[in-house]
């Protein structure tokens, strides 16, 4: 049974988390994110689901403490902030090469260093290249509302543990704090070691007389078995790309410019829409919900309706990168940023349009 | 990998007063001959065997030499990046409480890089057990310093000896988890005598059964040699490592709680 509720997004994604029948759960304290932990704590997950909840030493501790926990087949993960998400690159990388499922929420903070722990989108080439070392990808959800946070929790897992693969959710300090209204749904078991057996034949559950030994690695010291190894990771990258695309179009039937904007900068955007119209401009807003696999074909599309596409994100201009990849010069296309824990307003968002794009 | 077999024509059933555990797979061990490592593993896979306890562990492999030790343990393993494997083996006894865990590293990555993973897994108490093999040096990589290294040893980064006002003193960080409330069970074993090598094997098997009543965390400390990494014969490499590593790490308990 669906229930309402008004919560704090990382507060609705942690009880997403248990509703979605997670395992364990591994972290470490750092605004803006610091309520997922203490919302867990404070629910005593321990007691209501079974569900463990531990305070790691650090970042790379919670992140390889996820990592041993997907090892065994157990729906796990972890949450943090820009800083404490380039400490766990290291274990992402070995549980990508390891394809192990497990769910990763960034609440991204300004940056680069310590930064600001104000809201920002700077770290989307760090989740959507790969971030750690060696070729990989995670696939990358990017919420834009409190109802996005709960909801990506659970396709999360699905997704997950549908191709072995760590998911990101890509968040911001102002999703991750605001309060909004939430539907959460009912509760999901947790597997038992019999199902988890028979879901994840290769999980490290303990080797029985009627199987050979399972073992998590991600090294190889035969090139040839690492390259082959790599050949089928980018294999499954190209299936995800060709099967879950997901993305979200407002307003983009009859006009004649578009924005391209993920998790709050889309919010803003949805605003600009608005005040543009009262000025009498067409624009439409294309929101990628899926940053890897990115939206390349819908946003391909775009050309052939739109004359000017302006990427509106709270970085320098990481995203727009896959946008002129995937527009290969056919319309205009520009950047609008702000950066350092700001957020831009939405007339700041029009008035860049006007100069930027129709204007320009 | 080259394969392990017994000769049948030399060795008939009549004369067979050892066998290999069937915990350790066929695979020849990746080792140098005369290094400890392959002792330490037969020790622990025949406490497994012993237990009957196979289909319930779950052991984590570190980087190093043993890195590969999941290729001669015939158990379920996980291989865990530089110095993590006590973070892996506190989520893996967390979510699956009735199963067996140990990690299984060397001093680099023990006592170096994962001394934060190291001492914190210790200091929760995490009902797992530990083996550290401790040879002074980095074998894996070529011979380099290690945070166990003696004052004065020489290794490839400490090429004229480790001075101790530069490069810092030997860690003695099995001492060091004795005195967290965590740790149960804390000693300093070897394997390079047969004597050695039993106490290091009741050491094995009790650290196991405190995890079985759920005690707390074991701490087992080997004492091994590395005759690559030391640049000598194996049996000069371990009169070496009776003279000049136990003096600074003494064999035996350590710490012992029997409540």
């Amino acid at each position: 049974m669906k229930e309402l509720k008004l919560m704090k997004g990382n507060e609705a994604f942690a009880e997403a988390a248990i509703r979605a029948g997670a395992d364990g759960y591994f972290g470490y304290p750092i605004t803006p994110q610091s309520e997922v932990m203490e919302y867990l704590m404070a629910e005593k997950t321990h007691e209501r689901t079974g569900m463990i909840t531990l305070q790691a030493e650090s970042e790379v501790a919670a992140i390889n403490m996820v990592y041993g926990g997907a090892s065994c087949g157990k729906k796990v993960l972890t949450s943090s902030s820009s800083p404490g998400i380039s400490l766990k690159q290291e274990g992402i990388s070995y549980i990508a090469g390891s394809e192990l499922p497990c769910v990763i929420l960034n609440v991204v903070r300004g940056g680069p260093g310590l930064g600001t722990i104000q809201p920002s989108q700077s770290d989307y080439f760090q989740a959507t290249k790969g971030g750690g070392h060696g070729d990989y990808r995670m696939i990358v959800l990017a919420p834009s509302s409190v109802q996005e946070m709960a909801d990506f929790a659970g396709l999360g897992f699905e997704l997950a543990f549908k191709y072995r693969n760590p998911v990101m959710v890509l968040s911001d300090g102002a999703i991750g704090q605001m309060m909004e209204k939430v539907e959460l749904d009912a509760q999901k078991p947790r597997l038992t070691e019999e199902e988890i057996i028979k879901n994840t034949p290769w999980a490290t559950t303990g080797k029985t007389k009627d199987r050979e030994r399972n073992i998590i690695t991600s090294l190889d010291l035969e090139s040839s078995k690492m390259e082959r190894h790599n050949i089928l990771l980018q294999e499954k990258y190209a299936k995800i790309e060709e099967a879950e695309v997901r993305y979200e179009k407002i307003g983009c039937e009859d006009a004649d410019y578009a924005f391209i904007a993920f998790g709050t900068s889309a919010r803003i955007c949805q605003k600009a829409i608005e005040l543009a119209a009262e000025q009498g401009i067409k624009v439409g807003l294309m929101r990628p919900i899926t940053l890897f696999p990115f939206p390349k074909k819908a946003v391909a599309q775009m050309t052939e309706k739109v004359k000017g596409i302006l990427v509106v994100e709270m970085n320098a201009g990481q995203m727009i990168e896959d946008v002129q990849l995937a527009t290969q010069g056919r319309v205009k296309v520009e950047h609008f940023g702000r950066m350092g824990g700001i957020i831009p307003s939405p007339i700041e968002v029009v008035e860049a349009l006007k100069q930027k794009i129709i204007g320009g | 990998m080259a394969e392990f077999k017994t000769n049948p024509e030399i060795v008939q059933p009549e004369n067979l007063v050892y066998k290999r555990t069937d915990l350790l797979t066929p695979k020849a061990l990746s080792y140098c001959p005369g290094c400890g490592h392959g002792t330490a593993h037969r020790i622990i896979m025949e406490v497994l065997e012993e237990m009957d306890i196979q289909d319930k562990t779950i052991g984590i492999a570190p980087v190093g030499c043993s890195v590969l030790a999941y290729e001669f343990m015939n158990i379920d393993m996980q291989q865990a990046a530089h110095g993590r494997a006590p973070a892996l083996a506190t989520a893996v006894k967390r979510l699956m409480p009735d199963k067996f865990i140990f990690t299984y590293q060397g001093d680099g990555d023990l006592a170096a890089i994962g001394t934060a993973e190291t001492i914190h897994a210790c200091n929760r108490g995490e009902n797992i057990v530990i083996i550290f093999v401790n040879n002074g040096i980095y074998g894996m990589t070529g011979g380099q310093m290690a945070p166990t290294t003696l004052p004065g040893m020489k290794s490839s980064t400490s090429p004229y000896g480790r001075d101790v006002h530069t490069m810092g003193n030997p860690l003695r960080i099995t001492e060091l988890v004795a005195q967290l409330p965590g740790t149960i069970y804390v000693t300093r074993q070897a394997v390079h005598t047969p004597s050695a090598v039993r106490k290091a094997k009741k050491a094995v098997r009790k650290a196991f059964e405190n995890q079985k009543l759920n005690k707390g965390l074991s701490f087992i400390e080997i004492v091994s040699n590395c005759n690559s990494g030391w640049k000598m014969t194996p049996l000069k490499s371990n009169e070496w490592m009776v003279e000049n590593m136990f003096p600074y790490y003494p064999l035996g308990d350590i710490k012992v709680n029997e409540e």
